[in-house]
């Protein structure tokens, strides 16, 4: 099979493995992952509004929808911000990237204080059943996200100020951006199945 | 095995590792709270585990579930970084289906759990919203549901026992090629089968619910999911009788651990079958049946299997050689252990002796009297285990890089290994690691390998 003769000279190549660059796979599969928790409230969800003899709690009778309609065209609309924002600083255009980048953050900050206006004007609470334990749940856990997104969009920015951090790539923006739009299309679900569903 | 100097995330692996000691603790310290630790059993099914009858806050069955929010999300961390690791820090030339089939069923175990875990980390939140701050998914008097409940625990545990059994047929794989030095009967079905097992695996959960209301439909439909899972797991089972057949066999330890573990498994395969029979479980279910039915899987099969990789290996792992008649007496007392604690238990079960009792009518005693002398014919069994690990790893024979004449990466490595496996300089890939008795080398200038590994 093979020669331990030390005195043959092998003909040799070396072979190599990328060390670097798998942050985007793993945050791929993280993403895939925590979409799944999220099935999983959803499929909760459907299940009770389905099969429960009373939904509403007594002296509710359905969700304000306005609120949550214009904190959903915000968020929406960040998504693409946010896209504009990848755009700068792949052109090399920091600045832009930073100001864009900024107002995606204020516009996720906005989404939080909507939701927390919404939620202080509620009549019921995370007991009232499962009609308050899912709307608290779903739209808390949500909301989490939201605001564990605007940290590491603070986090990005403040590493753009480091000199030089972009010019070996701009793994960390591509990840939570994309984070940005989980977060965001999640909302859209969500939206359908808690504000929409409830008028049919 | 992929040539990688080290996991796609060091230090994700490091967190992963070091939150296991944190929820260790937070589970330990339930013991001593008011009310003590939890005591709805590893179901922890609803309305048991709910009550909070001493009223406390802080209690056991919650310190349980951040117990396991916490592990989750440690398993969810090591998945991402064996899969990343996998599908991107392969040896160059290493294309999937030139991997080592332990690498497949690493990859396929990790993704069960990067599915499962969510749906049980989304459940037990639920649970413990229901035990702490009052909502009612799970309570029926507020328009809840406990079966959903079970819906979110078997969803994944039902795919956690592969999460422990597929590593185990990457194991066997390994085994039973190099012991029988024939290339693995079937390579590319084998390799897919796991993923086959991956799939099936997330949809037969109900078959643990075969007795608590679920509706008829339901039943049959899973029963039939539950047959299907027999399909890939025979294809995996075939093929490994068929390296065997004609093979040129050498019945080292970890041999006799496979073949042992082999057998095994395909007799708790059988039960498990019987058990997805819904006739036959609702008579069946709850019983020791059961009980007797997943340690054979669990241990008769799967310990087994790890007992095999761990002398396999252990030359590979320390640098010295393990003491073979040791390793042959631990397999014989084991073997003949594990068979008297758990094969009588099976007449237990279907003569009806429930679990989790903590006494039983003497007519189950015979059944149970065996059982207790297998199980301490087992604890016996770890005496010649641990001499010869600690023995041989202080002062065994030192190991040559490849004991065995192994194919594969980690066999071109002096044993053991340095920190970074191959650094800068990993082999080309040409060919699958079965390559046993066909003469085609598994790397381009293996010759070079060898000596390198030789030479340090
Ligand atoms: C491959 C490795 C396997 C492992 C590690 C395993 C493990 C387990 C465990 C731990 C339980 C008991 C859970 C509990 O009630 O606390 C169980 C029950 C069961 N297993 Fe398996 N099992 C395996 C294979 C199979 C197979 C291949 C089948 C069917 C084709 C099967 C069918 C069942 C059924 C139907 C039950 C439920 C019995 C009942 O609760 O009434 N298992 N198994
Ligand atoms: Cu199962």
């Amino acid at each position: 099979m093979t020669s331990s003769d030390p005195s043959v000279q092998l003909d040799h190549t070396p072979g190599h493995i990328k060390h670097d660059g798998h942050n985007l796979t793993g945050f791929v599969i993280f993403l895939c992952s925590e979409s799944i928790i999220f099935l999983a409230f959803f499929a909760g969800f459907s299940l009770f509004k389905l099969t429960s003899p009373e939904w509403l709690p007594a002296g509710v009778d359905g969700l304000e929808v306005k609120m949550p309609l214009i904190n959903t065209i915000v968020l929406v609309s960040s998504s693409f911000v946010a896209y504009f924002a990848e755009r700068y600083l792949h052109k090399g255009n920091l600045w832009g990237f930073r100001i864009v980048w900024f107002i995606t953050m204020l516009m996720g900050a906005y989404f939080v204080y909507g939701q927390y206006v919404e939620w202080s004007s509620l009549k019921f609470g995370l007991d009232s059943g499962v009609f308050g334990g899912t709307f608290y749940l779903l739209t808390g856990f949500h909301g989490l996200h939201v605001i564990t997104g605007i940290g590491l969009m603070g986090l990005m920015l403040f590493h753009s100020f480091r000199p030089g951090n972009y010019e070996k790539g701009d793994m960390g923006v591509t990840s939570v951006s994309l984070f940005w739009h989980f977060v965001d299309v999640i909302w859209i679900i969500l939206f359908f199945l808690i504000y929409v569903w409830q008028r049919y | 095995m992929i040539g990688a100097p080290d996991m796609a995330f060091p230090k994700l692996n490091a967190a992963a590792f070091w939150l296991v000691p944190v929820f260790a603790v937070l589970l330990m310290a339930s013991f001593f709270v008011p009310g003590g630790p939890a005591q709805a059993g590893w179901w922890s099914y609803p309305p048991v585990s709910i009550q909070n009858p001493l009223g406390h806050f802080f209690n056991g069955q919650q310190l349980w579930l951040l117990a396991v929010a916490l592990s989750g999300i440690s398993s969810i961390f090591g998945a991402i970084n064996f899969v990343t690791t996998i599908i991107r820090m392969r040896a160059p030339g290493m294309g999937f289906f030139k991997m080592p089939l332990y690498c497949w069923t690493a990859w396929g175990a990790q993704t069960i759990q990067l599915i499962g875990l969510p749906a049980l980390t989304g459940g037990a939140i639920m649970l413990l919203f229901d035990l702490s701050f009052g909502t009612s998914f799970f309570k029926p008097e507020g328009g809840g549901d406990p079966v959903l409940y079970q819906h979110f625990f078997w969803f994944y545990s039902h795919p956690a026992v592969y999460v422990m059994v597929l590593p185990v047929f990457g194991i066997f794989s390994e085994v039973f090629t190099c012991y029988s030095r024939k290339p693995l009967f079937g390579y590319k079905f084998v390799a897919l089968a796991s993923f086959g097992i991956v799939f099936l695996s997330l949809i037969v959960w109900a078959h643990h619910m075969f007795y608590t209301g679920t509706p008829n439909w339901m039943r049959i439909l899973f029963m039939f999911t539950t047959m299907t899972i027999a399909v890939p797991t025979g294809v995996k089972v075939f093929a490994w009788v068929a390296t065997l057949w004609r093979g040129k066999l050498r019945l080292t330890t970890p041999m006799l651990f496979c073949l042992g573990g082999l057998v095994n498994f395909i007799f708790a395969g059988i039960t498990g079958v019987m058990l997805g029979t819904v006739p036959i479980d609702i008579h069946v279910g709850n019983t020791y049946f059961v009980v007797a039915h997943f340690h054979y899987v669990i241990f008769n099969a799967i310990v087994l299997g790890v007992f095999a990789a761990v002398y396999h290996w252990f030359p590979k792992f320390t640098g010295h050689m393990y003491y073979e008649g040791l390793g042959k007496l631990h397999f014989a007392l084991t073997f003949i252990g594990c068979t008297l604690n758990w094969l009588p238990l099976h007449w237990a079960g279907l003569l009806g002796m429930p679990r989790r009792v903590a006494s039983y009518d003497p007519e189950f005693a015979i059944w149970n009297v065996i059982a207790s002398v297998g199980a301490f014919l087992l604890g016996v069994a770890a005496i010649p285990f641990i001499l010869n690990m600690v023995s041989s790893w202080a002062r065994g024979p030192k190991a040559p890089p490849n004991p065995w004449g192994a194919i594969g990466l980690e066999w071109l490595l002096p044993s053991p290994p340095p920190a970074e496996n191959f650094e800068d300089d990993v082999p080309t890939v040409l060919n699958n690691p079965y390559g046993y008795g066909l003469d085609q080398p598994q790397v381009a200038d293996e010759a070079f390998y060898v000596r390198r590994a030789q030479e340090a």
